[in-house]
Order: C-alpha cells, then structure tokens, then sequence
C-alpha cells in the first residue's frame, strides 16, 4: 500500500527550493529509454538466424514477419496514448512513468521468453502489446508536468524530453550490438539474454526517473515569471476537456499537420541508407551510407530541441510554417542534387528536413497547450499521437511503392526517388494549408470553471468540469 | 510564491547527479554517432 501511495499525485508535490531543473532529466530517464524502439532493427537479422546461427534455417523467422514486431509496437502506442491518455494526466506523472517502466521492461522478458521457446507470437505480446503500452504511457507521461514547470518556455521543455526520445537509438543501438556479443556463442546468437539485460537496464532508468520527478505546487511560478497581461490570439489561459478537444476542428487540424510533417520524413529515414546508395552510384558506399543515417538521427535528435525551442519565439504556427515552407523547397531540391552529383548537397538538404521532422514532434505538445490549455495537455496529446501511427504506415508505403513503380516502369535507379521527393513537397504544402487554418478554440469548449473566471495556472485537482458536464 | 532554485530542495549535487545520469549515456551515444558518420566523408 505505501508503495502504491508513494506513486500518488499528491505525494509527488514538489516542496518549496526545489530545482524545476530536475524535472527534464527525470522525463529523459523515461525517453532515453522508450525511445530504443528507433533502434529496434539491430535486432531483425540476429533474430533470423535463431536457429540457424550462421545463416537462416528452416524454422527460422523471416525479416517481413519480425517488421510486424515494430509495426505492433507503434500501433499499440499510438492507441495506448490515447485510451490512457485522461488516466496519465489525473494519475500524475510518477504512477504513469513507473507503469511504464514496468510495461517497457516486461515487453522485453516476455519477448526474451518469445525467443527461448522460439514462438514469434509471444514476441508479438511482449514487445508489440506490453512493450506498445509502455511506450505510449511513457511518451505522453512527462509532457504535461514539463509544461507545468516551464510555463515561460513550454516548447524548450518538451523539447528537451523529446529530444530524448530521437536519442534514444544513439544508446541502444551500440549498447545492443556490444550485449549480442558478449552473449552469442558458436551455438547461440544471444538475443534473449540481450533482451533480458535491456529490460532490466530500461527498469532501472525509467524507474530513476519515476522517483524524481515532481509536480509543482498549486500557484507556483517561476521566479520573476508574470504570465503575459495581453492575451495572444493562438495562446489560451483556458482548458479544454479532453474529450471535448477531440471534437474541435483544431485539434483535427493539428492532428493532419502533425501527420503530414512526420509522413515526410518517417519515409525517408527508413529508406535514407538504399536512398543515398542509389542516387550516388560510386560516390556513397555502404560505410558512408551508415554513416548519412547517423547523421539524419543525430539531426533528428538536435532538431527536437532547437526548433520546440525557437517555437517559444516565433510561435507555434510559424514554427510549422517554416517545417512546411522549407521542407517543401528542400524536398523539391533533393532531385536536383541527384542530378548534379552533389553529395554534400544532398546531405545538407536532408540534415534540415530531418531537424524539421524531429521539430515537429517536439513542437506538437506545446501547440497543444497553447490551443487547449494546460489541464488536459498530456491526454490531448495522447490522441494526437495516433498521427504518427498513421503516419508511420503512409510514409514508408509511399516511398517504397513509389520508387518500385518508378522502377518497374524504366526509370533508373538513380532518379527512382524524384517523384516521391515532389509527393513529399505535395503533403507540406497540404500541411502547410491545415496550419494556416488552425484558429483559436470557440469558447464553447472551455471548461466551466474557466468561464467564470480566468484562471493563472490551474491544477489539476481542481473542481473544474468538462463543458456541458 | 515564487521559487528560488537551491533553497532547501535541491542541490547543485542533485542537479549534476540527475544530468550526469541521462547526459554521459546521451553524449556516449552521440560521439559513438559521430565517429560513423564522419565516415560519410571520407
């Protein structure tokens, strides 16, 4: 029971002299760690050769059927987001990420299981559905404590735990290689054990980050902070429910903007090793390929940060507008570089669409807060994050559908990508249009409590009802 | 009620702890990164 209590909002108040400082590392505990799931194909071939060790064998899994492990994964999170999205943001934050850690890490034991009894159908369980869950909590559970905290720099907060999650690969995916070998004998590949030391390693982190993180207290602010007299017209000092959110043509709104931005870059970044290869016959080898896709994770990562960060400037709405604007001029660029054997070209102009695509993320729980308040932010988020699972599905299919098309029809392998670069530009100027419609929210979705009178920073255990409640 | 960091709370030891234990795993990976993609233009 009192470990239960312990994970209690009401005992995760901060008490006065505490450092707001603490509360980014406390939501990279949980992002560091979730975000492995980028790193996820270091396992794929390993995982082909269980039983054959050297090379597949009978029996063994096949690489389309060990991709529905990831697909699983991200479906899960997106729609685990959602359903528990209401129950992260009125649990707190330490409840949220500790079941998350728990999720994460049992996702990997029963995945290594899956292995030991060579049952694909239990890794499905394990890190598609547990590991799903864990991801999803665990993405939306620091969001809107952040928010909370930095109530002068909202976009700089999230961003730096988002950051976290680009980063994650960083971590994993060396860590995972070097705990293969360690294991793998002449006899065995080491996969379970290596799933076994991750989870226990995740467990740990997320655990860590369980413990320290605070909420603040009711009326805090940061010193020397006074929330702006003049209210901006896309900034509201009121909530909206989270369910009422949903029906509001703005979150839909921001759900496609969010959807087209990372449609644009999700697609390219599974395909940036072949893409590069083929358009720079020669000039790229596969070394310097691995290397380009090092590079997009590491901008990927930065981006996060600096653009979520730049949107506490410029706005949230012309942070999308550059996303859309410059994305749409580099995406139609990328073909012309192709063409005049421009490498460094080719890789400046996909370092900044992919800064934009990590940008986007981070940038999303911010505007969010901005259109519906503060209350319901982190559920709010929860739906919208089913933009990335749907994304996750159109980005890959259209650039792998397309460029085989190009390819069936003559075109040769170097210009097979052309037309998918001016598909992509296509959906950024759509994205770019859904951005210029997004308006403030009509005050028939403010919460009650908000009506009556504007509120500076609310709780969340205060008495406010949903409208129409 | 304003905060003033450092009071009573937190340290500056809790706050090197806390970024010490996320930021050398992250700048481990990142260098890691680096050194791969350096190969790009070589």
């Amino acid at each position: 029971m009192s470990m239960l209590s312990f994970l209690d909002r009401s005992h995760t108040i901060a008490k006065p002299g505490f450092s707001r400082w603490i509360v980014p590392p406390a939501a990279l505990c949980i992002h560091l760690c979730i975000g492995q799931a980028y790193a996820f194909s270091v396992f794929n071939l390993p995982m082909t050769k269980l039983i054959g060790i050297s090379k597949s064998a009978p029996g063994d899994w096949s690489l389309p059927e060990l991709g529905w492990i990831f697909s699983i994964a991200i479906f899960v999170l997106g729609t685990s987001a959602a359903i528990f999205g209401r129950w992260v943001e009125e649990g707190g934050p330490r409840r949220a990420m500790f079941t998350a850690g728990l999720c994460w890490a049992l996702g990997f034991f029963i995945s290594a299981f899956g292995i030991y009894i060579h049952n694909l159908w239990v890794v499905y369980l394990g890190y598609g559905i547990f590991g799903g869950i864990g991801l999803g909590l665990g993405y939306i559970s620091p969001v809107s404590t952040l928010i909370k905290w930095f109530p002068d720099r909202p976009g700089m907060a999230t961003g730096m735990a988002i950051m976290g999650f680009g980063g994650a690969a960083f971590i994993a995916s060396p860590l995972s290689v070097w705990l293969m070998a360690k294991f793998s004998t002449p006899t065995h590949v080491g996969v379970a054990e290596t799933f076994i030391s991750l989870g226990v390693i995740y467990l740990i982190f997320m655990w860590v980050g369980a413990a320290i993180v605070r909420i603040p207290a009711p009326g805090w602010k940061p010193e020397g902070y006074t929330p702006p007299v003049v209210q901006q017209k896309l900034i509201t000092k009121n909530d909206v429910y989270v369910y009422d959110a949903i029906k509001t043509p703005q979150f839909w709104l921001i759900w496609w903007v969010l959807c087209l931005n990372v449609t644009a870059g999700i697609g390219v970044l599974g395909q940036a090793s072949a893409m590069s290869q083929e358009m720079f016959p020669g000039k790229v080898s596969v070394v310097a390929a691995a290397g380009f896709v090092g590079l997009l994770s590491l901008f990927n990562m930065l981006g996060r940060f600096f653009w979520a960060s730049t949107s506490d400037y410029i706005g949230r709405k012309n942070t999308y507008f550059c996303f859309f604007v410059l994305g749409t001029v580099l995406y139609c660029l990328v073909p012309w570089t192709g063409s005049i054997g421009s490498v460094a070209a080719f890789v400046l102009c996909f370092v900044i669409i992919m800064s934009m695509y990590g940008g986007g993320f981070a940038t999303v729980p911010a505007y969010l807060k901005d259109m519906f308040g503060t209350r319901y932010v982190g559920a709010i988020h929860g739906w919208l994050i089913t933009a990335w699972s749907a994304a996750g599905v159109f980005g890959p299919v259209l650039v792998n559908y397309i460029r085989e098309y190009q390819i069936d029809h003559g075109v040769p392998k170097a210009q097979a990508y052309n037309v998918t670069m001016y598909i992509m530009a296509g959906l950024l100027v759509v994205g770019f249009l859904c951005n210029m419609m997004i308006k403030a929210v009509h005050a028939r979705y403010h919460m009650e409590a908000d009506r009556d009178a504007e509120r500076g920073q609310m709780n969340v255990g205060a008495a406010a009802k949903p409208a129409g409640a | 009620m304003a905060n003033t960091d450092q009071q009573n709370g937190s340290t500056t030891l809790h706050l090197v702890l806390a970024w010490g234990f996320v930021g050398i795993p992250l700048a481990w990976g990142v260098l890691q990164t680096l050194e791969n993609a350096l190969k790009l233009f070589q």
